[in-house]
């Protein structure tokens, strides 16, 4: 029991991190960025990458090390996707909402395929792999490396709670999502913290790829299609749109995956989580914390 | 303000229409006649080269005609975003393949099935999500695609990872097309008489249904929600229906391009149905142009003929799509043969210039006396309401009025759009 709860608990702490990113750049500019799973994927190659070139120097593959590939991957996933928001998204700003959602789709497309052309499309097995003995805790088996990715999740979400609710920018940001129009009129500068936004958004899911590639092991180019989705079902969970919400999403989607995946077998977990998500949107569209959305004309 | 019974009547036409184009340089006519001699064309192919590998790839290219059209209805008529769309494709190719296989049912007695598992699909799917925004449309069929492939993979009766083996072709009250048919001493063989079906059946029913559903009122009620759901629910359209109705017809296209490809392949497995076909599909919509038949034919051929003519290529064509989705919303939104492109050479009906209107919608005959009267008066007011009629047109709908001849002058800001 507690182990299943452990399991959904973690399994979740990442769904929340690239929920948070969903759910602020959908909250801001109204796009689902159809990209952010790509964009956790993307973090798990440059990680590849990167690690490939500091096993090189150091020699050593531990946590350190680790915490160090995570920050610079984060700088590197954030800086794509602000590109790709210059670039793809910036231009259909006023476009209408199909066009802007064709092109995510594009934008997605790109990126999975462009990988497999660099990568291969063969799975490719990350060269740091978290494991530890496990602790026995109130009957559940946790490990280390667990904790320690648990942590920084943990770590990322509060660091990102108080940028956007205690920051002037983060004041910025939460002014955009309410009116676009009247925060250019008070001297926001809209294109700077939308940026900013894809910024943000980027480079958590590219720590929570970064995280997951060391923790399951292997990495492949379509990893990041489920786990969008995922994240979506987790921030439409929450409520979209609302930081805490993506957070909470992320836990219960994980807690619910973990107890479906024990009652039903593992190969019904995604159909479990989708058939979630359908009834989620059928009974309360808005998400647990979700206030009631108007539709503005 | 004289009388008091007065009925709103529509303002009188301010010139004479011009009289229709006839001859074989009229749009509409010459399109037909384009569209008839591809189909003789297509019918003729066999007797000029009837190699399996040929009859082969064109039967699939016309599913995949198929396909796209009902595609088309969704996203190009309606608007809504559909990531899932193979899901129906194989809801109809498992629900005619399970019920031939192992009911032994024939072909032609699954599709009332299949017509039936599409609806049900498609309600399930749409009922919730459509009263929703439309984003939440596109995520929730992803979903959905992806529930459709896990189960199949997943479930006993549809044969788990390795599928359906040994679906049969199409048959009628005990004919099937696999004993063949010899008609004035030529012998046509099943994989022949299945591509003449594809043709009649698949390109009859998909571009001229499709092409004329969209003309028709249905039609322009799912223009309309596209264009603006607000303003048409104020006209009258119930637009959840409209959008529900898109969607379920466009459900019903999939699941029988799904028959259509499983008596083709007479094999199916989960993994014909995976995300990548299905933006594979969309891609030939929206590339194509999205609610225009000739633009979604050949970006349907577009795409499932491009990794027969470019193999070397083709690991690299995904990469190439995407790019090109991208670079397609950005510079050329509408396609590479937009719904309202007219080919240059045809003759679109003259439009006289028009002048300025001075009143729009007229209360009774001496009203509008008074009302020019007073407008006259002043004569910045009529260069005023000139100037708004002309702003507020939307440009799409304009387009396509003016090629109609009925609309008022609008060239200067659209014509460039439209034409090819």
């Amino acid at each position: 029991m507690f182990q299943l709860i452990w399991n959904g608990l973690f399994v979740g702490s990442f769904y929340a991190l690239v929920a948070l990113g969903y759910s602020m750049v959908y909250g801001i500019i109204k796009l689902l960025n159809f990209a952010h799973g790509d964009l956790y994927m993307l973090g798990s190659f440059l990680a590849f990458v990167v690690l490939g070139g500091f096993t090189g120097l150091f020699g050593l593959s531990s946590i350190p090390v680790l915490i160090l590939v995570l920050l610079i991957t984060m700088l590197l996933t954030g800086g794509i996707g602000v590109l790709i928001e210059r670039v793809a998204y910036r231009p259909l700003r006023t476009s209408p909402r199909l066009a802007a959602l064709i092109t995510a789709v594009g934008v997605s497309f790109t990126l999975e395929y462009a990988v497999r052309q660099i990568f291969g499309a063969s799975p490719l097995v990350f060269p740091v792999r978290l494991q530890g003995a496990p602790i026995e805790i109130l009957g559940a088996r946790i490990t280390l490396p667990q904790l320690t990715l648990m942590l920084i999740a943990a770590i990322l979400m509060f660091l990102l709670q108080r940028y956007v609710m205690h920051s002037r920018e983060g004041r910025a940001m939460r002014a955009i999502a309410l009116d676009q129009t009247a925060s250019l009129l008070m001297g926001v500068n809209v294109n700077r913290v939308i940026s900013r936004t894809f910024f943000i958004g980027s480079a958590l899911a590219g720590a929570a790829g970064v995280m997951a590639a060391a923790y399951y092991g292997t990495i492949d180019f379509l990893m990041g299609f489920v786990i969008g989705l995922k994240a979506f079902t987790a921030a439409v969970i929450g409520g979209i749109g609302n930081l805490y919400g993506a957070m909470l999403g992320g836990l219960v989607l994980g807690l619910l995956e973990s107890f479906g995946t024990h009652f039903l077998g593992g190969q019904w977990r995604d159909v479990f989580a989708f058939g979630f998500l359908i009834l989620f949107l059928v009974f309360k569209p808005t998400g647990i914390l979700g206030e009631r959305v108007v539709e503005r004309v | 303000m004289a009388k008091t019974t007065q009925r709103l009547q529509a303002p009188k036409p301010v010139i004479e229409r011009p009289p229709a184009i006839t001859g074989l340089l009229a749009p509409d006519r010459f399109m037909k006649l384009v569209g008839l001699i591809l189909f003789i064309g297509a019918a003729v192919l066999p007797f000029i080269t009837a190699t399996p590998y040929v009859i082969s790839i064109l039967t699939s290219a016309m599913i995949y005609i198929v396909l796209a059209m009902g595609l088309n209805v969704v996203v190009g008529y309606a608007g809504l975003l559909d990531l899932g769309y193979i899901a129906f494709m194989a809801v109809g190719a498992y629900t005619s393949g399970i019920l031939t296989t192992q009911f032994g049912l024939s072909m032609l007695e699954t599709l009332p099935f299949v017509i039936l598992a599409c609806i049900l699909a498609g309600v399930i799917i749409g009922g919730p999500t459509l009263r929703l925004r439309s984003d939440y449309l596109a995520i929730v069929t992803l979903g959905f695609g992806e529930i459709v492939r896990i189960t199949a993979n997943n479930l006993q009766v549809t044969g788990g990872p390795s599928g359906i083996h040994g679906i049969p072709t199409w048959s009628f009250f005990g004919w099937s097309f696999a004993d063949g048919l010899d008609i004035a001493g030529i012998h046509f063989n099943s994989k022949i008489l299945f591509y003449y079906f594809v043709l009649i059946v698949g390109i009859g029913l998909a571009v001229v249904a499709v092409s004329r559903l969209g003309k028709g009122k249905l039609g322009r009620a799912w223009k309309s929600v596209r264009d603006d759901e607000d303003v048409s629910e104020a006209m009258g359209i119930n637009g959840y229906a409209t959008k529900l109705m898109a969607y379920i017809i466009g459900a019903v296209w999939g699941g029988f391009a799904g028959t259509l490809m499983a008596s083709h392949l007479s094999a199916i497995s989960p993994n014909s149905f995976e995300f990548l076909y299905s933006a594979l599909v969309l891609m030939a919509v929206v590339l194509g142009g999205m609610g225009s038949t000739p633009g979604v034919i050949i970006g349907a051929l577009f795409v499932s003929l491009a990794p027969e003519f470019l193999r070397d290529f083709s690991e690299w064509r995904f990469l190439l799509f995407g790019v090109l989705l991208v670079v397609a919303m950005i510079f050329r939104p509408r396609g590479i043969w937009p719904a309202t492109a007219v080919l240059p050479f045809l003759k679109k009906r003259e439009i006289p210039q028009v002048p300025p209107t001075e009143t729009v919608g007229v209360l009774g005959e001496e009203e509008a006396g008074e009302a020019e009267l007073a407008d006259a008066d002043r004569p910045g007011k009529i260069d005023d309401v000139s100037a708004r009629n002309a702003e507020t047109a939307p440009s799409e709908s304009m387009d396509s009025i003016a090629i109609d001849g009925q609309g008022p002058p609008q060239e200067n800001e659209t014509k460039g759009e439209g034409r090819l």
